[in-house]
């Protein structure tokens, strides 16, 4: 059996890498295959699969995620500051951090579980973030946000490259991370942490998450401790939020306190929901959607508009340009809202389970007479 | 001496908006069950009944300024003044007062419709979903709002007559340094009076007596031929009632734009949780205590101690209590256990 399933996951893997390498062909198409966007798209989909972690698997909804994304981002960019401006040591440092905060968090939050535990993930969030902003000033830089200077240490780097003129790029042994190769260091990232949530899914551990989502009390009366999975659950998608934002300061040195606030946290909850909660690919489906929408509609306005439907009378046109306007441009979050609302309240699998119900129907119908005359007897 | 007065007035009229957000919150989760995440949002929406009535009064005419002759020069005057003369000054002047009459009909009809038209189908649903759909209307009636009224805050002054500080000092015999806004004061008079209103409302009334007899038991009281059902989604227009009009009255406070409810929102959850998910004393006492908290750990005194703790400490009793008291203060057994 194991061999058959270990056999499927290389398949799978086959594919999913091939699909996220050759983002830059196929989504072409869609006027979405530029390295900024790209880049977007592997990180916050990083953070997407590692939510899913905790919240698809065990259910628990944590509010305060965003918090590990700003931590990873803050590692980063002191290892930036600090030491070089290669990125790998960034990358780990971000997520060392976020890991010892979901440690902390999480130790204190997984006390009580259902609303109570997403209002203390709440709560710390808020904690951190307006700790950031006012007394944690000389780490956190404040409103400013945290960034680059031309005179940081930069000790090891120091040690090796003359200063040169301007501020340095960050790299990774000589290759600079920006556009394309960046977008390539996100993808190959996004996909080993995209196998090591499928290995966490179908790993015994996996298995016990599932448990504690369907009924955590009856866990505990077979003798399971749950405590330290849930813990490790929480780390662990702690640590992929860290990782995104060390990827998001790598792509673009700079972090700020405003990647902690709690919108941030709900927005990897609606890209979780959206895609499919508890599937693998849902999560990552989610991200990719919310961040292209974010762009393309964003980037729409009425002149805009206007040339779109260009080949509608001027009467309809005007109708028709007045009646979307509001859900583009700066509107954008309307339909982000709307939408996600409509997943919510018809689609509670979100898309990948919406297109996994459909399919199970069309297979179904096939079979439904005899399941009919099983019944009757 | 003083400060400490002034610090524990401060917190009773911060902790008067949690308290009144925190109520509807409470009656909408003690009756039906349902986790609004839209409750800031409706909170907005009553404030924005006061910019509403506000450019309604205001709605003016061009009309020529006889009082510069060398060009002409046109002012606005609003229609009120030119029909009612000083009357008509007057209503404006007191618009935010007036705007309750157009906010109790309107947040009524708005609460009916966000029942009636969506959570009703989210009672069985999980709380998660709940909070995730309300999550998503919160967004959607912001954008509406930003999309109606622009993104920038509106001022909305309070009437000329209390614009000004009391010198409460000198009525209380403390002496002429205790000063304090006279709005801050109005408000924290209308949050008791609107406190004390909903809790007559439910404790000495039938109507009453049967909804908290639905809070209790809902089976029950609909198998003695009551129709409960009707009864709560009237609660839930009662508590968006509330909410607006803590909203309307904030707005001399603070200048409402359309992301302000979503400010509110995470703290009165925070009060909530604190004073026990579904018990309405509960909510009101947690309501007080956690803003006077926040006005004592915003004194300099106590910030030289602890640096920061005016940031956080709302959020870290929040954390104390979760953690010690595991219903909040007054939470009843069996309301949302683990």
């Amino acid at each position: 059996m194991d061999t058959v399933s270990r056999k499927g996951e290389l398949r799978l893997m086959l594919i999913f890498s091939a699909a996220v390498l050759l983002m830059p062909v196929w989504l072409s198409p869609f006027g979405a295959a530029y390295p900024d966007l790209l880049q977007k798209f592997a990180i916050f989909g990083i953070f997407a699969v590692g939510f899913n972690i905790l919240f698809g698997l065990t259910g628990y909804l944590s509010f305060g995620h965003a918090v590990f994304l700003g931590v990873g981002s803050y590692a980063a960019v002191w290892s930036f500051k600090l030491f070089t401006m290669n990125v790998i040591p960034a990358v780990i440092f971000g997520v060392i951090f976020s890991g010892i905060f979901a440690a902390l968090i999480g130790f204190v939050s997984l006390r009580r579980s259902g609303i109570y535990f997403s209002i203390l993930t709440l709560a710390f969030a808020q904690m951190s973030y307006n700790l950031a902003y006012s007394v944690l000033t000389p780490i956190t830089n404040g409103e400013t946000g945290l960034q680059l200077r031309l005179h940081d240490l930069r000790m090891i780097d120091a040690l090796f490259i003359e200063a040169g003129e301007g501020l340095p790029l960050t790299n990774l042994f000589g290759i600079k991370m920006s556009g394309y190769p960046g977008f390539y260091f996100c993808a190959v990232l996004l996909i080993i942490g995209f196998y090591l949530a499928l290995r966490v899914k179908n790993s015994p551990f996996g298995l016990a998450l599932k448990a504690i989502k369907s009924n955590q009390t009856r866990m505990g009366y077979t003798g399971f401790n749950s405590r330290p999975y849930m813990l490790s659950a929480f780390m662990i998608s702690g640590m992929y939020a860290g990782l995104a934002g060390a990827l998001l300061a790598v792509t673009d040195p700079l972090a700020g306190a405003e990647r902690m606030q709690w919108t941030a946290s709900g927005e990897v909850v609606l890209m979780t929901i959206l895609g499919g909660a508890g599937t693998l690919i849902g999560p990552l489906l989610g991200a990719g959607l919310i961040k292209y929408f974010e762009n393309i509609f964003s980037s729409y306005d009425d002149s805009l508009l206007h040339q779109a439907f260009s080949y509608l009378p001027d009467a309809m046109n005007d109708v028709v340009v007045g009646m979307i306007s509001p859900f583009v441009g700066d509107g954008w979050h309307l339909t982000l809202g709307a939408l996600f609302m409509v997943i919510i309240i018809f689609l509670p699998g979100g898309i990948v389970g919406g297109i996994t119900h459909l399919w199970q129907r069309l297979v179904k119908k096939n079979q439904e007479p005899t399941e009919m005359e099983g019944k009757q007897q | 001496m003083d400060a400490i007065f002034l610090q524990i007035l401060n917190g009773l009229d911060k902790g008067g908006a949690y308290a009144l957000i925190a109520l509807g919150l409470t009656l909408v989760f003690g009756t039906l069950g349902v986790v609004n995440f839209a409750h800031g949002a409706v909170f907005m929406l009553g404030a924005f009944c006061a910019v509403t009535t506000q450019h309604l009064l205001t709605f003016s005419k061009k009309v020529k300024d006889e009082g510069i002759t060398f060009f002409d020069a046109y002012k606005e005057v609003p229609y009120l003044e030119i029909w009612w003369g000083e009357t008509g000054s007057f209503i404006i002047d007191y618009k935010v007062p007036f705007s309750i009459l157009l906010a109790v009909p309107v947040m009524l009809l708005i609460g009916l419709a966000m029942e009636r038209g969506l959570i009703r189908f989210f009672y069985n649903r999980p709380h998660a979903d709940q909070i995730l759909v309300t999550f998503g209307l919160a967004i959607v009636i912001q954008e509406i709002v930003k999309s109606i009224y622009g993104a920038n805050p509106i001022p909305v002054p309070a009437p000329e007559i209390v614009s000004g500080s009391a010198n409460i000092g000198i009525l209380l015999g403390l002496g002429d340094s205790v000063v304090y806004p006279w709005w801050r004061l109005i408000y924290l008079a209308n949050a008791l009076v609107v406190i004390a209103a909903v809790f007559s409302f439910l404790k000495f009334t039938t109507y009453g007596m049967v909804v908290r007899a639905g809070m209790q038991d809902r089976e029950t009281v609909g198998l003695l031929g009551i129709n409960i059902q009707h009864r709560f989604t009237v609660v839930f227009g009662l508590a968006s009632i509330v909410v607006g009009i803590a909203g309307a009255m904030y707005t001399p406070i603070l200048s409402p734009d359309y992301h302000m409810g979503m400010d509110f929102l995470v703290l009165s959850f925070v009060v909530v949780v604190v004073g026990g998910m579904g018990s309405l004393e509960g909510a009101v006492l947690a309501g007080f205590m956690l803003g006077v908290l926040q006005s004592f750990a915003a004194m300099n005194e106590v910030k030289a101690v602890f640096p920061g703790i005016d940031q956080i400490i709302v959020y870290l009793v929040a954390v104390i209590i979760l953690l010690t008291r595991p219903r909040g203060l007054m939470g009843r057994k069996g309301v949302m256990e683990d």
